[in-house]
């Protein structure tokens, strides 16, 4: 390897180090990273590391209270093992939340970059589609779009994206019109660089700020919003677990067996949390020219 | 002297306002421009005269509404963007503001080397080496190519600028106000290293500025703009010696003099009142409006044409200036005029 190689190698693995180093001096961020991989890793191994079939009910020992003999977090209306079915349910609620979002900001940047670099008819087409999708609440467009798709884990998920795509559209858009202006796009334009190379590397590279705090808020609005879905009967279908579902069904119970309500919730809660620090970490290290 | 690297004949730029304002901005109004080889011209005047809109209609950022632009020789006036592309390489542009002129989430090496590898010009090792020449040729220390631009001054960072648009040697450079938001320290060592550069390398530039002191050390010609128009073109040591437009006269005589003892005492022509609207410029002259020596109506009706005054190449617009080429006197006039207001 040439000296100047591996200078270039240096000044990389430098510059990964010093990244770390801000993100590890982020104790929120890094507590956000370590939930967030333990949440992926449970979805990974959930079906290993369940102690029981989470569809399997035994009707003798139902509403077991958490910390019974056997079942760490009690047992359900059915008796089946509640924390089997947390771990199981983590699957829909993450895959929900990743696949979402992604969909959501893949289709909203495009039209967003679009809108905003070429302006013109198709900026107005765009921005007034959003404006319509932007008139009904997303809750209600989400549960709307999944009636009309039909329950399924998949149709929820497509649901949840089509809902949020107007954020991701709007907020790009912005960034565009903005970083259109700069003198560096001007550069670009003046040593003729081809659209693609402009809207990629000199657009999109300094709209990340802004949409990885977007993706941070849609991830845990995602997760709500498949247990909402699921809760409602329109999202992932019994007898497959999913924290919505046991919500759900935990509401005739909540007198009883108000731990069964609590369990789910808390699972939720967590995750969302988990998400936002993360994202708020990232969002600090990721621009440059943010000091500590 | 071969052919010219840079002929704009007429060239005009109009902007149309949004209807419910209406109108039309005069941006630039018939601009003729010629750069030779090697040649450094300065085009000066106040905010709003268009000359940063000549240097972008130049290097095609806007789309001129009429007039031809020939780079040595070739008409690029309606080229497509494809076309442009080969063009690209001949023609580069410095900006003003050194903190929009690099993208923030590149490294200057990145950066330098972008216009070499859009070009192919460039790969690998080679790359390598033209960045590190490119930055020691602008007097960035070589450790700075793995910096992000935020860590840089604004003078490095203009420097950076100058490296990216020289690293494909174009023949012409635009350099629109490349100093104006530095420190005067800064400024006089990024001049110093824009002369020395263009003394090297060969190439033309033109450089729009207000600052009439970094033209004249810069400039073989200079090309004074006012409201869209040429009104005087001439060397350098001619405009400064013995300038012929009023306007050109008021100008220098606003400029600060490094002696504080002559700047005290010398005698200093104040314009009334603002640049005229580009909407919506005067009649016949244009500066007919603010000239201390206007004779109306023979200025307000019909618009000087720039001519050689001197039969020595020294162009000015002005119905004042007699046959053997002697200005009007704005000093004189304006004694009076001061006078007047003081009573």
């Amino acid at each position: 390897m040439t000296t100047a190689a591996l200078a270039v190698d240096n000044a990389r693995a430098w510059r990964a180090r010093r990244l770390f180093r801000r993100f590890a001096s982020r104790p929120p961020a890094v507590v956000g990273l370590v939930g967030v991989i333990l949440v992926v890793l449970i979805a990974i191994f959930a079906p290993l590391i369940s102690p029981y079939d989470p569809a399997h009910g035994d009707y003798n020992h139902v509403f077991l209270a958490p910390f019974s003999a056997g079942h760490v977090l009690g047992t359900d209306d059915l008796g089946r093992d509640v924390l089997s079915r947390i771990l199981q349910g983590s699957r829909s609620s993450l895959s929900a939340g990743l696949a979402a979002t992604l969909l959501a900001a893949v289709v909203g940047v495009s039209f967003g970059l679009l809108a905003g670099y070429y302006r013109g008819p198709l900026d107005t087409i765009i921005m007034r589609a959003t404006d319509v999708m932007l008139a009904f609440p997303f809750l209600v467009l989400a549960v709307g779009l999944a009636a009309i798709l039909g329950p399924s884990l998949n149709n929820a998920i497509l649901a949840l994206a089509i809902s949020s795509v107007p954020g991701y559209v709007r907020i790009t858009r912005a960034e565009v019109l903005g970083l259109r202006e700069q003198d560096y796009v001007q550069a670009a334009i003046v040593n003729g660089a081809p659209d693609r190379v402009i809207l990629f590397r000199h657009i999109l590279r300094n709209c990340v700020s802004p949409l990885v705090v977007q993706a941070s808020i849609t991830i845990p609005t995602m997760i709500i919003g498949e247990a909402a879905l699921s809760f409602l009967g329109i999202g992932v279908q019994p007898p497959t677990a999913s924290w919505g579902i046991m919500l759900s069904s935990a509401q005739g119970y909540i007198s009883q067996a108000p731990w069964y309500a609590l369990i789910p919730g808390v699972a939720i809660a967590i995750t969302a949390l988990s998400f936002n620090l993360l994202g708020d970490g990232l969002r600090d290290i990721l621009d440059p020219r943010a000091t500590k | 002297m071969s052919e010219n690297v840079l002929e704009v004949r007429q060239l005009k730029k109009y902007f149309s306002l949004p209807r419910s304002s209406g109108g039309t901005v005069h941006a630039v109004d018939g601009v003729d421009l010629t750069i030779g080889q090697g040649e450094v011209v300065g085009l000066v005047g106040e905010s709003g005269s268009g000359k940063s809109t000549v240097g972008k209609c130049i290097v095609r950022l806007l789309e001129p509404t009429e007039g031809t632009i020939r780079l040595q020789g070739r008409d690029i006036t309606t080229a497509s963007r494809r076309q442009l592309r080969g063009v690209r390489t001949e023609m580069q542009m410095v900006f003003q503001d050194p903190y929009s002129t690099l993208n923030p989430r590149m490294t200057i090496g990145d950066i330098v080397a972008e216009p070499l590898q859009l070009h192919k010009l460039a790969r690998g090792r080679e790359l390598d080496t033209k960045v590190a020449g490119l930055l020691d040729k602008v007097g960035l220390a070589s450790h700075l190519r793995h910096r992000y631009p935020h860590e840089l001054s604004g003078g490095q960072r203009q420097r950076a600028g100058l490296a990216r648009s020289l690293s494909v040697e174009p023949s012409l450079l635009v350099a629109d106000e490349p100093v104006s938001a530095l420190d005067v320290s800064v400024q006089a060592a990024v001049l110093n290293l824009l002369m020395d550069l263009q003394r090297d390398m060969g190439f033309s530039c033109l450089f729009i500025g207000h600052d009439l002191a970094t033209v004249e050390f810069l400039c073989d010609r200079v090309a004074v703009m006012y409201l869209g128009r040429i009104v005087e073109e001439v060397n350098t040591t001619d405009l400064f010696r013995a300038p012929k437009h009023p306007y050109t006269q008021s100008l220098l005589s606003a400029a600060v003099v490094p002696d504080p003892k002559l700047q005290r005492t010398r005698q200093r022509i104040v314009l009334q009142g603002d640049i005229p609207s580009p909407i919506n410029p005067p009649t016949g002259c244009t500066f007919h409006t603010r000239c201390p020596v206007a004779q109306i109506p023979l200025c307000s009706d019909t618009s000087p044409a720039l001519t050689d005054v001197t039969g020595r190449s020294h162009f000015a617009s002005c119905h004042l200036i007699t046959a053997d080429g002697t200005a009007p006197d704005v000093t004189h006039s304006q004694t009076t005029e001061n006078a007047w207001s003081k009573n």
